[in-house]
């Protein structure tokens, strides 16, 4: 183990670990606001359990450290990165390779920035208060349709949702790359694996907001 | 054809460098890059540009790596108009022809770009980096005693496949120059790759692969974030799942100390 995290696929290890957390964390995610569009009794219910299991109690903070850990990473990396070619090139690189590839730092800045106005809308209200000894919002699903049915809100949360789409389109194979576990025959299934995964989370998100814009009364 | 070409010209390692303009014509669409850029160079000696002696305010001709020139050495280089080797698959910049282009094109050439290969002058980079790396590691060692048989050790044909696709790696330095990253990993991937497929080189290559691992790092090269494309741009195609298993070799090497 001496020094691995010091050396550039010992970081990388790093930032594909913590990415594959956030990546089951997100299908858990997903499957909760699901509920919402179900019923407002249903999203209620998977709000109560999201307030009082204990495992999930005990796994918000390691969500939490998971995020950090994925930013100072990908912070760390991309100085290192940046600093291995110091005189840039006058024309602009021509090689093939995807936009969600090349971009992946600039994609979780914009998903970074997003993640902050959404916990204030949502999880600030919600469970947070619940750590903190607060009082919660008495009807999550009134929270969720008041914020949702706005367009503004709602179009910014699609803007957000298909930039996470790209970074989740090169993030998924790029993670089982990194641990070594792909080949000459499993890369092309891993990048297929990829874009199915980013598009179901991506549709379950995009289905909320556009439920409540649309059909909310 | 006739041809605008702006080139990177650096008088030395330390120099500043900028790109100056020149104007190449009667260019047959038949003859390779390298070779118009021979002809530009004749252009300029004529013009009364020493190609030894270069005074002041007088570049000379321009500096360019070139050597087999039929694709196999791994000397020649550049970045021709966004793309290392230039606007072609699975060549080195030596077997580009001018087809490619289209008469009145302006070309941009530039060296690569790395922190692990300085500009030594004008086009010319010192890719000595590579080197280092390989004597981290890239060898199997060979104790001296009688010459044991050929094929004594049965090597399955698909292995023995893969581990040559990752040796036709020439060090040429597309990758590293091409990757957003300026990362080495593919060169890096490739060795450790096909010496960790055969029986010979299985036996040392959890060490392989830790110290040229470090060596990379130490050099300056950047990080790997699954781009692909120093794939795309290496002139002997050499594929990311290669760079898999450098990362399964490094890894697995380095939990179990």
């Amino acid at each position: 183990m001496a020094n691995i995290f010091s050396s550039s696929i010992g970081k990388k290890f790093v930032m594909s670990i913590s990415g594959a957390f956030l990546l089951v964390f997100l299908l858990l995610h997903a499957s909760i606001n699901l509920a919402a569009v179900a019923s407002e009794e249903a999203y209620n219910m998977a709000c109560h359990f999201m307030d009082t299991n204990i495992l999930i109690q005990i796994m918000v903070p390691v969500l939490a450290l998971g995020f950090v850990v994925h930013i100072v990473y990908a912070i760390i990396l991309t100085l290192h990165n940046m600093k291995a070619r110091p005189v840039k090139y006058a024309v602009g690189n021509q090689a093939e390779a995807t936009f969600a590839s090349r971009n992946m730092f600039v994609l979780g800045l914009i998903v970074l920035g997003f993640l902050t106005i959404h916990l204030s809308h949502f999880w600030a209200k919600m469970q947070l208060q619940h750590f903190v000894g607060g009082t919660a919002t008495e009807n999550p699903y009134l929270l969720v349709k008041t914020t949702l049915s706005n367009p503004a809100n709602a179009i910014m949360y699609l803007v957000w949702i298909w930039a996470l789409w790209f970074h989740l389109s090169h993030g998924f194979w790029s993670a089982f790359q990194t641990l070594g576990a792909s080949n000459q025959i499993w890369i092309p299934r891993l990048k297929v694996a990829s874009y199915i995964y980013a598009t179901i989370i991506a549709v379950s998100f995009t289905i909320v907001p556009l439920y409540f814009v649309l059909f909310a009364k | 054809m006739n041809l605008t070409l702006k080139i990177w010209r650096q008088a030395n390692a330390k120099a500043r460098g900028a790109f100056e303009t020149y104007n190449v014509s009667d260019i047959s669409p038949d003859s390779s890059f390298l070779e118009m850029l021979d002809i530009l160079n004749l252009q300029l000696v004529r013009a009364g540009k020493d190609p030894v002696v270069v005074e002041k305010g007088c570049r000379g001709p321009v500096a360019f790596d070139h050597d087999c020139r039929e694709g196999i050495c791994g000397m020649c280089s550049l970045y021709i108009n966004g793309r290392a080797h230039g606007p072609d698959d699975d060549i080195t910049t030596c077997q580009l022809h001018m087809r490619k282009f289209k008469d009145g094109d302006t070309i941009t050439i530039e060296p690569w770009r790395s922190a692990g290969f300085p500009v030594v002058k004008d086009l010319v980079v010192d890719r000595g980096a590579y080197d280092k790396i390989l004597q981290a590691g890239g060898f199997i060692s060979v104790n001296t005693g009688g010459v044991p048989d050929a094929n004594a050790i049965p090597i399955p044909k698909p292995k023995a496949d893969e581990s040559m696709d990752a040796a036709a790696c020439i060090g040429c330095g597309a990758c590293a120059a091409t990757c957003k990253n300026g990362s080495a990993m593919l060169f890096v991937a490739a060795r450790v790759s096909s010496l960790a497929l055969l029986p010979q080189g299985k036996m040392e290559a959890a060490r392989r692969a830790k110290a040229m691992v470090a060596k990379m790092d130490e050099l300056g090269f950047g990080a790997c974030t699954n781009t692909q494309a120093c794939e795309a741009e290496c002139p002997k195609g050499i594929s990311v799942a290669h760079i898999a298993r450098l990362n399964r070799e490094f890894l697995s090497a380095k939990l179990k100390d």
